[in-house]
């Protein structure tokens, strides 16, 4: 520290000055409440007036809960499921946005245009669309002689048609699909035509391989997305039926603030965190074993 | 409908389209097939919309109104104060930008700009928190000692708890801005400090002007995420006047049934802003995607 120059120092300073609204917010905002989980979690708190020390008592009753369970395990379901299912959607709306037709633009409008509605509205407009009495999709699925799904009726379908909902917001990542995939220098292509390559393999020995770092990408935000789910369940489902859509962000939610459990909510947080870091950490792990950095 | 401006890389390429006609014709019903399924579920809220509620009940379900129910958007609005939410709903999203453009500009020069001893360890927490803050500025994993934090402040009940945030920066948009700020050459800053020029003159007149472009993304993207937060009102916001538009179309549920007509007449007029903001700033949009995964299109 002491070999530093004046005009160093002074760097120095300015820098930690801009970015101390960070510093502050990354304290605030995220290493407290990472931290505080876990001591908030050793507590009985109401929410309101003095916590007392239970030490791993809430703990021991969350993993004596079966909805605690039950939440984890819709949760992983939800995330496997639509996190795989997002990255073919994507692909396919970069493939789509990608053609070279020339009203491309009105067709690139139309695909992302779900992507700008909230997830509330888009909820909203799926207990309806998938009502089993009057709801479009099963009139269109009674088309093909699909029997009547009681989408948000069913446990076995409920998940199911969350995972559809989240799909209508892929446009965001369909264009960062879009933007890896008009990286690749058409040159590449053109060989492999040349040498009589078809369009499935030049998509499965170039492309794919040459988005992969895209596909991280959206690996990690998706886990993220995928753990903390909540809206759709709370407007759509509000957990039912059976508890098939209890996720842990709801579980979360309804003991810290219908049951005034927020030592017991803590605690939860702080394992749906472990969750999530561990999940982001081994597939960020994993990435050089499938992810290619030779591009660019 | 795109401006040509930076987006170059995203446009069709001109040229032979029209000589390679069975391959456009595929094409085009691949993206006709795809256009629909993403362009009925916002269809069928504008159509249930403007249906009456004897055309509601009927099934098979009509694709087009037989009669045009407008008086539903009127109904609609009576049915909640929908003019004060939606004043809450811009006072949120106003100071929303306000707090993200300033601190994440801010930020973003710090962690690019200046060269400073531990600039890059210190970005590495800046990436890290990415995964968490996904949902802003109120998420599952954080909320409830955050919450307990402005329980004590006294502050639960008003909008600090989800404005003050955003006076803090997002990893996201520090992301963005620092990339593009990364892109201006360092040779701009050395010259106006050989020329005498503070820190403050060199960030507020040179690099200021250059990233006005990711500005408006940031500005952009972050009114629309607190036009769209759910999580957040739902927390902290009590009482029914101080409500947002997420938080208010619950009001249509509350109810024994819900009359599916009204709540998306409702839902249609709190998502029309969002639809006129992206027709008018389309690029916008477009780049900060792009510029956000680390793929700048300039």
């Amino acid at each position: 520290m002491a070999n530093f120059s004046r005009r160093e120092l002074r760097s120095l300073f300015t820098g930690l000055l801009c970015v101390s609204p960070w510093l502050f917010g990354f304290l605030a905002f995220l290493l407290y409440p990472l931290l505080a989980n876990f001591q908030m979690g050793m507590t009985d708190y109401s929410g309101f007036g003095d916590a007392t020390w239970v030490g791993l008592k809430n703990y021991q009753d969350l993993f004596a809960d079966p909805l605690f369970w039950a939440a984890i395990y819709n949760t992983l379901f939800y995330t496997i499921f639509a996190v795989p299912l997002g990255i073919i959607v994507a692909i396919l709306i970069a493939i789509a946005m990608n053609q070279k037709v020339r009203e491309i633009p009105i067709y690139r409008a139309l695909i992302y245009l779900p992507s700008i509605a909230p997830t509330f509205a888009l909820s909203m407009m799926m207990i309806w669309l998938m009502n089993p009495r009057f709801g479009l999709v099963n009139y269109f699925l009674g088309l093909f002689g699909v029997p009547t799904i009681n989408w948000l009726g069913d446990p076995h379908w409920s998940k199911i048609a969350i995972i559809l909902l989240a799909q209508l917001g892929a446009g965001p990542i369909g264009l960062i699909f879009l933007a890896a995939m008009r990286a690749i220098p058409s040159t590449v292509y053109d060989a492999a035509s040349l040498d009589g390559a078809s369009s499935w393999k030049k998509f499965y020995h170039i492309t794919l391989p040459l988005i992969t770092p895209a596909i991280l990408y959206d690996i990690i935000i998706g886990i993220g997305l995928g753990l903390q789910i909540f809206v759709p369940a709370y407007i759509m489902t509000e957990g039912g039926p059976l508890n098939s859509t209890t996720f842990v962000a709801l579980y979360i939610y309804n003991n810290a603030f219908k049951y005034s459990r927020f030592g017991f909510a803590a605690a939860t947080s702080g394992i749906l965190f472990l969750i999530n870091a561990l999940l982001a950490i081994s597939i960020f792990r994993s990435s050089k074993f499938w992810v290619n950095y030779d591009v660019e | 409908m795109m401006s040509s401006n930076g987006l170059r890389d995203l446009r069709p390429e001109a040229g032979n389209w029209k000589h390679e006609i069975p391959r456009a014709a595929i094409s085009r019903v691949f993206l006709l097939v795809m256009s629909l399924i993403y362009l009925s579920p916002m269809y069928w809220m504008f159509v249930t919309a403007l249906k009456s509620n004897a055309e509601l009940g009927s099934f098979p379900p009509t694709l087009w109104p037989h009669t045009w129910a407008w008086q539903n958007i009127v109904d609609a609005t009576k049915n909640f104060p929908f003019l004060q939410y939606l004043w809450n709903t811009t006072f949120y999203a106003v100071f929303t930008v306000i707090g993200a453009v300033l601190s994440n500009f801010l930020i973003a020069y710090g962690f690019s700009r200046i060269k400073w001893p531990g600039r890059e360890l210190l970005f590495y927490p800046v990436i890290a928190s990415i995964f968490v803050f996904i949902e802003f500025p109120v998420n599952p994993i954080t909320m409830i000692p955050v919450f307990t934090l402005f329980t004590k402040l006294n502050l639960v009940n008003s909008f600090v708890p989800l404005i003050l945030p955003s006076f803090f920066g997002n990893p996201f948009f520090i992301f963005l801005l620092r990339q593009f700020m990364l892109q201006i050459p360092d040779e701009l800053s050395e010259a106006a400090r050989l020329d005498g020029a503070n820190e403050w003159q060199i960030m507020t007149q040179i690099i200021l002007p250059l990233t006005k472009p990711a500005i408006a993304v940031v500005a952009l993207l972050a009114g629309v995420n607190a036009w769209k937060d759910f999580l957040g009102p739902l927390i902290y916001l009590h009482d029914d006047s101080l409500y947002t538009l997420s938080i208010g179309l619950e009001f249509f549920k509350t109810e024994h049934r819900i009359q599916f007509n009204l709540l998306m007449a409702a839902s249609c007029l709190v998502i029309l802003p969002l639809i006129i903001v992206f027709s008018l700033f389309q690029r916008f949009f477009i780049q900060g995607v792009t510029l956000g995964s680390g793929k700048p299109q300039n």
